[in-house]
């Protein structure tokens, strides 16, 4: 069923683009966890219309299919006067506003675990809001949180393979282009799954890992 | 950015055609996907510890790759053995199967949620196994598990648009297709995105009335 020397000749390449999976996905992480504070500080804000507008951002970018947004994003920046924006550079901001709905409901939970007193006594000893967030809240929002951060991590490995629409050539788009040239489809995509194994499955052990401690801790 | 309506309503019949094949292989890839996860869940609880590691293999191994690449396994490596399938059969399938794992999970947290001593009380009347499963278990956690089905039933619904990938003539295939005859790309995507805000809003409304309607008796009890 396969055929070995193809194979062993498309490993160089396949591994080449994993890092570009990875590091646009790593890049949707980052840029969607600053997105995520964001949102998620605006959905607990006082104020009524910022706590609208954080719900109005979560429900836009989790109703819409990530690969639609892609499509919308890719053909949506060169008509507000972006022509040259690279496929990596549209896939990354797609990625990331993306991640940013689903964080901010992740960090959500993590938010409103830190006790009150925290916040007034903070306060009171005259932290501005910006430092409250970023000293107090945050590192606290995502040590509790962190399983599912891995988790948004995986999710996030798998919907990089949607960037492949956008002609950026990452893990799936290399994998289609080896298979359309050599016909071996079974087997390339059977590779392809594997790559994908390779790196989530050792994240979702570290993930069950984390969350297991984070249980025995809290309880 | 002008937009012309005249696109949208012209193309009236493809598009409700398009939805067609997105509520079509929605509903199937849900039904699917529940009752192999439903299986998946009842052999995972009942069934021996070879079983159970062989379906915990199949669970890590379709959630660590991407629905993509899962499509095109079916679809493309398929005939390589044997199975030729018509690409909306190939996208239902695919759907059924990726769906399956995440329906396993859920059912699973369902069953663990029974309390051991109903099992057991069943045992003790003479009642069999799938009868405690189908009216003691389902009943009882189906209410519990609903939210997290109905957040994994929206979740398939924007799975749908992959199937575009694999040529599959559902909504966002025909919208994309309008788009690049007549080049009015931001246009039919923006429809494109509120057809499917309707369509995810739709089912968590539903979602939530179902919750409210099975749950009242928990309700009624706490009162």
């Amino acid at each position: 069923m396969f055929d070995w020397p193809t194979l062993v000749e498309s490993l160089p390449l396949l591994a080449k683009s994993l890092l570009v999976t990875l590091e646009s996905s790593l890049a949707g992480l980052g840029i969607g966890f600053v997105i995520g504070v964001l949102v998620c500080s605006l959905r607990l804000s006082l104020h009524p219309l910022w706590r609208r507008l954080g719900g109005a951002y979560i429900f836009v970018f989790r109703g819409i299919p990530l690969l639609v947004q892609l499509l919308f994003i890719y053909y949506f920046l060169p008509r507000i006067g972006l022509p040259n924006v690279s496929p990596l550079a549209a896939a990354i901001t797609g990625l990331s506003l993306a991640a940013g709905a689903y964080i901010a409901e992740i960090l959500r939970g993590g938010f409103l675990a830190i006790p009150e007193g925290q916040l007034e006594a903070a306060h009171m000893l005259g932290l501005s809001p910006l430092d409250v967030l970023v000293r107090i809240q945050v590192p606290q929002a995502v040590r509790l949180t962190l399983p599912a951060l891995i988790n948004e991590m995986i999710l996030l490995i798998k919907a990089s393979s949607l960037i492949s629409v956008v002609g950026l050539a990452e893990l799936t788009r290399t994998a289609q282009n080896i298979a359309a040239s050599n016909y071996l489809f079974l087997q390339t995509y059977l590779v392809l799954a594997l790559f994908y194994c390779l790196i989530n499955i050792p994240l979702a052990c570290a993930g069950g890992l984390l969350e297991r401690r984070l249980k025995r801790r809290l309880a | 950015m002008i937009f012309d309506p005249t696109l949208i309503t012209e193309r009236l019949g493809d598009i409700s055609n398009g939805l067609l094949v997105t509520l079509e292989t929605w509903f199937a890839g849900v039904a699917m996907g529940a009752a192999i996860g439903l299986l998946i869940a009842v052999l995972q609880v009942f069934g021996g510890a070879w079983l159970r590691a062989l379906l915990r293999l199949y669970i890590e191994l379709i959630r660590a790759t991407p629905f993509l690449v899962q499509l095109f396994l079916l679809y493309y490596g398929g005939p390589s053995f044997g199975l030729e399938l018509e690409a909306t059969t190939a996208g239902i399938l695919g759907l059924g199967i990726y769906g399956s794992v995440y329906f396993a999970e859920i059912f699973r947290t369902g069953f663990e949620s029974i309390p051991k001593g109903q099992l057991e009380a069943a045992d003790c009347l003479g009642i069999t196994r799938l009868q405690c499963i189908w009216r003691i278990q389902l009943p009882q956690m189906l209410v519990l598990i609903l939210p997290a089905l109905v957040n994994l039933v929206t979740i398939l619904c924007k799975e749908t648009a992959v199937l575009s990938i694999i040529t599959i003539p559902e909504l966002t295939m025909v919208m994309t297709g309008i788009g690049s005859e007549t080049f009015a790309f931001v246009e039919t995507l923006l429809v494109l995105c509120v057809a499917y805000l309707v369509l995810i809003e739709l089912s968590s409304r539903l979602g939530l009335f179902l919750e409210r309607r099975v749950g009242r008796f928990l309700q009624r009890q706490s009162t």
